[in-house]
């Protein structure tokens, strides 16, 4: 039986680089920080006061009384949903071959502290009804099924800063597995709280250069000091390729493949040894019926954390081997911040405009790099890909030790 | 003292347009919440604990499955400020 093929037909968007994909992969390729001082009065509570928060406030792209019934997580996948629904032509689809797949990291935490403010503050009556729909985890993805009365399935893994790219990936393995025809899919988070940042902060994990906000994120660079917290969410229609091609739909690329592993080693810290990174990568190729020599672009997971850079940089040097000398590495997350359940889906965004332009973006403020970075980073200026058959990877990781890797191709 | 009809409905009116986002001036006495206003059961909730504060009235949980029409949560705050 030949294995039904998954081709990506709509994109959609919501980042501190713009409201919109054509608007973010324009700040991406020129080299733009999204990064900002916070302006809220709680930001000076906390040793973290800059965070990457969308460019466009959703209250400039939703109605009112729609956005005060949805937590901002819930906002985000509606707006890039809406986007990449649109860009992929508003399929007419058998609703029972539609499915959701979106998810999140933390889920609708903001909702669940400013209640428990209210339930604090004024009592259980004035508590919203709304508080349930809007913190829980699975809400983007089930307003998103709603919206569009997708009825194959709705579902929402949760992987901390892999959620993006293991929504993507079980996306992918719907339409192969015969369930749907189409699924939109994708990641997003809204976590720039006191809360989360503090917990974060706690964890000495986001960086504190605090007097220089556009120039915190910064993988690879000797000095990179922890990640920078990002808010937004990316989405991508898939769709199998025989159904796409017979409604004559625009095909950006093919998803070939998806590698997954966890490491057993930690709850927060990355395996050192890296072994965990490279079955991923190895189970990916595999699965795309492609080789090391195949792949020319990555967009790595390189959060600006010291020891999780290295240890993804060296995962993949030794899974890439000699062949890692021809994989153009990008790291994103210089200017979109960490998106953490959000990441892997806008990266995923990336890549498709990337193998769309041939054109890898830029990885910025590298000022230093870190020699213990043994992978040819693509610095300051975006990079032009060769000719011909080409494919990519998107790498993700998150807490608890889980590892996703997906291959685009093009086609 | 109790309060006016009127003004009682003119308060519901924006009530209703700030929860479920109904214009106000469809917002009519003879109108069904759930089948011409489109109010859903958790929109309902705000409704009645934004009236609430606004009247000064309370609403009781068992009464709120009563208040079928505008109308009906119109008299029912009405009396309840009696």
């Amino acid at each position: 039986m030949t294995r039904r093929r998954v081709v990506v037909t709509g994109l959609g968007a919501t980042t501190p680089l713009g409201g919109d994909v054509s608007s973010t992969w324009a700040g991406l390729l020129a080299g733009t920080s999204g990064v900002r001082s916070l302006t809220e009065d709680w930001a000076q509570t906390i040793p973290v006061t800059f965070a990457a928060r969308v460019a466009v406030e959703p209250s400039e792209q939703m109605e009112r009384v729609e956005l005060r019934r949805l937590d901002r997580s819930e906002q985000f996948g509606l707006i890039a949903s809406r986007e990449a629904w649109k860009d992929a032509g508003s399929p007419e689809v058998d609703k029972e071959r539609l499915g959701v797949v979106v998810a999140s990291g933390i889920g609708g935490v903001t909702t669940l502290l400013e209640q428990y403010d209210i339930l604090n503050s004024k009592g259980s009556r004035l508590v919203s009804p709304h508080t349930v729909p809007m913190l829980m985890p699975n809400g983007p993805a089930a307003n998103i099924g709603l919206e569009l009365q997708a009825q194959a399935g709705v579902h929402t893994p949760v992987s901390a800063c892999a959620s993006g790219a293991e929504a993507i990936g079980y996306a992918f393995d719907m339409i192969r597995n015969n369930r749907a025809d189409i699924v939109v899919s994708g990641g997003v988070e809204a976590a720039c709280h006191a809360l989360p940042m503090a917990a974060f902060a706690a964890m000495k994990a986001l960086s504190t250069r605090n007097d220089e906000p556009a120039r915190a994120s910064r993988p690879y660079d000797l000095d990179r000091d922890g990640f920078v917290l990002g808010e937004g969410g990316g989405i991508l229609v898939l769709e199998e390729y025989e159904h796409a091609k017979a409604r004559g739909a625009k095909i950006y690329c093919e998803i070939a493949g998806q590698g997954l592993s966890s490491d057993g080693y930690h709850i927060a810290a990355p395996d050192p040894s890296g072994a965990g990174v490279q079955r991923a990568v190895k189970f990916a190729l595999r699965d795309a019926e492609l080789t090391t020599a195949d792949i020319v672009h990555l967009n790595a997971h390189a959060t600006s954390t010291p020891a999780g850079d290295v240890a993804e940089a060296n995962a993949l040097r030794a899974a890439l081997g000699k062949d890692a000398d021809h994989v153009a590495v990008s790291a994103t997350k210089s200017m979109t911040g960490h998106l953490l359940g959000g990441a892997g889906a806008i990266e995923s965004v990336f890549i498709v405009k990337t193998l769309q332009d041939r054109m890898a973006p830029p990885t910025i403020n590298i000022e230093n790099l870190d020699p213990a970075v043994t992978v040819d980073v693509v610095r300051d200026k975006p990079r032009a890909l060769p000719a011909g058959d080409i494919a990519a990877l998107n790498d993700s990781f998150g807490f608890g030790g889980h590892n996703v890797v997906l291959v685009f191709k093009n086609i | 003292m109790a309060l006016a009809q009127a003004d009682v409905l003119a308060g519901l009116k924006e009530i209703v347009e700030e929860v479920a986002g109904i214009p106000a001036a469809t917002v009519e006495m003879d109108k069904n919440f759930t089948d011409d206003l489109d109010v859903d059961s958790l929109s309902m909730v705000e409704v009645v604990v934004a009236a609430e504060e606004r009247f000064g009235v309370k609403i009781p949980d068992d009464s709120v499955t009563d208040l079928v029409t505008v109308g009906d949560a119109v008299n029912f705050i009405v009396n309840a400020s009696k």
